[in-house]
């Protein structure tokens, strides 16, 4: 803190110097840095367009044959189909929601649960023993046969979409919210509980968060599953959404529509990602940059 | 809840055995007793593996004995021994928490208002000379800054016991002898009985009333030494110049030596040589 308090009439000069040498080199570097981000667009537009255009290429001369495969340009004309006149089952934006509706909901449904039963289970060695077996055979089974159980048993409407979509996003959030308990610092446990904590507050000030770090990494990859889950109940029985509409265009032989409900779908899953990484990036702001955000090499 | 009224610490007989994962028994310390005055500052040594760390958990109560009774302040140890607060080689810090977050939680954790917490932990951060970082995260300050934050931690409470693991351990030479004079100028303050472990000898004898030198699995008392250093000590990197120190240093570094290189000998997995030690 004291270096930079004394500086003699000379130094200020080498100062000056030196900070015009320094905003050359800075500015260099951004040069360096924009050029190679332009490189990556580039490369990045290329090759969807070497992918796509080799695609549409290969279904007009029928090297790919378009009955089965689709073409973008296929594709395209559908979205706006889509879009513009609806579908059998009331208006696309209707159906999105209904998808949306169930896998957000199984998404909540399942990552409260998984955190609940995780956080509890992993502080208890006994429990944790008694059910260990159990989950590994729950695990093992194929959970997405449960739809057609779930169709049985609550019919065609929303429910049994958000029940299978929390089972899968259950069973994620579970595991990692467990093995987060587990990794908690020992020290740091112990240390709290000197400093005479109650069970409660360890579980509030020191575990929770420390396993937040592992529960928010799942959520990831969980909110794929309630979309799958709630895709999957659709395509077994459902009265609208998306997976109908995928449904029903296969029965139609119309693998243009599929493709198109396709992206949609991935579209959705990025907009949810990228508010899943919001949260995090909010929760999760006590911890240091990592190393890429930090500094970018030259 | 044992009270610790008048922070005394005895330790009387004490065994502990730890079954391995493999089914066998591992005695960690056998048949320790010794005992820490109020407001004494007590440094354990001995070899690594000795059981020092085990011997502060059973006092603690984060740990029972096998055999043996532990005593604070008359009273047998039984759960959290109240009015004890620990320190760690590592950070025991929450990556989570600000350092002033940090710093309250002791007083939260006994029920203190936010607030109250709040203001008191202001008070030992500024003590411990670190006022104006109180917004910043642990991963944001030195090593020697973090220590100086759980040292606050550890005594805003105000312990009648003081226990610290190495706690200087993992820091460089300059700073550990910054701290060490911090450690010791924080003490005179509120005099805590404190009990202290570290394989350094130097360290042991620099800042201590008494030293126990431990012996290598099993972890037994081997020697328990007064230090007459007059207090306050001063710089600890002036007191190793003085003839009493080196003395003393001599000494207790012939009882320790031997421990020492059996300890290694066992690791290092080479010949015990018997003959050589003694």
């Amino acid at each position: 803190m004291s270096t930079a308090s004394t500086t003699t009439t000379g130094g200020t000069v080498d100062a000056a110097s030196a900070g015009g040498q320094q905003s050359a080199v800075a500015r260099a570097a951004k040069r360096a840095v924009l050029r190679r981000r332009g490189a990556v667009w580039a490369a990045r537009v290329g090759f969807a367009l070497l992918v796509l255009g080799g695609w549409e290429l290969g279904a007009r001369t029928n090297v790919i044959d378009p009955f089965f495969y689709g073409q973008p340009s296929g594709i395209w004309k559908s979205l706006i189909n889509l879009f513009q006149s609806g579908t059998e089952f009331g208006s696309i934006y209707a159906n999105i929601w209904v998808t949306m509706q169930e896998a957000l909901i199984g998404f909540a449904i399942g990552a409260v649960a998984g955190v609940i039963v995780g956080v509890a289970l992993g502080q208890s060695r006994f429990l944790a023993d008694v059910l260990g077996p159990y989950i590994k055979i729950v695990n093992a089974i194929p959970r997405i046969v449960l739809g057609s159980i779930f169709i049985v048993a609550f019919g065609i409407g929303t429910l049994p979409k958000i029940l299978l979509a929390a089972v899968l996003v259950f069973f994620v959030v579970f595991f990692n919210a467990f093995q987060g308990v587990r990794e908690v610092d020992r020290n740091i446990l112990a240390n709290a509980k000197v400093l005479g904590a109650s069970r409660l507050q360890v579980t509030r000030h020191v575990i929770v968060p420390s396993a937040l770090t592992w529960i928010i990494a799942s959520l990831h990859s969980a909110f794929g599953f309630a979309i799958v889950g709630a895709l999957v109940g659709e395509v077994l029985g459902a009265q609208q959404g998306l997976g109908l509409i995928i449904k029903n265009a296969q029965n139609q032989f119309d693998p243009n529509t599929v493709f198109a409900a396709m992206f949609l779908i991935s579209a959705l899953v990025l907009v949810a990602e990228w508010l899943i990484g919001k949260l995090e990036h909010w929760l999760l702001s006590w911890r240091p940059a990592a190393a890429s955000e930090a500094s970018n090499a030259i | 809840m044992a009270e610790a009224n008048n922070g005394r610490i005895e330790i009387e007989g004490v065994t502990k055995r730890f079954l391995t994962p493999r089914g066998e028994v591992f005695t960690a310390i056998k048949d320790v007793s010794f005992s820490v005055e109020p407001g004494q500052f007590c440094a354990v040594v001995g070899p690594t593996g000795c059981g020092k760390s085990t011997t502060l958990g059973m006092v603690s109560g984060l740990d029972r004995p096998s055999e043996g009774t532990v005593r604070v302040g008359g009273e047998v140890v039984d759960g959290i021994t109240d009015g004890v607060s620990f320190m760690f080689q590592a950070d025991a810090l929450l990556p989570w928490k600000t350092v002033l977050a940090n710093v309250a939680l002791g007083p939260v954790f006994k029920g203190a208002s936010r607030s109250e917490a709040q203001t008191r932990a202001r008070d030992w951060l500024r003590r411990v000379g670190l006022a104006g970082f109180e917004d910043r995260y642990p991963h944001q300050l030195s090593g020697g800054m973090r220590k100086r934050v759980a040292m606050a931690a550890a005594l805003i409470n105000e312990p009648k016991i003081l226990m610290m693991d190495e706690p200087f351990g993992a820091l460089d030479v300059q700073t550990k002898a910054i701290m060490s004079n911090e450690l010791l100028g924080l003490w005179e303050q509120s005099r805590p009985a404190v009990l202290f472990i570290t394989h350094d000898l130097d360290e042991a004898v620099a800042l201590a009333d008494k030293v126990v030198v431990m012996t290598s699995s099993p972890g037994t008392v081997k020697a328990v030494y007064d230090i007459d250093l007059p207090r306050p000590r001063g710089s600890v990197q002036e007191i190793r110049f003085e003839p009493r120190f080196l003395e003393l240093q001599h000494m207790i570094w012939d009882t320790l030596r031997e421990e020492v290189e059996r300890a290694y000998a066992r690791t290092a997995g080479g010949p015990v040589q018997e003959g050589k030690a003694a």
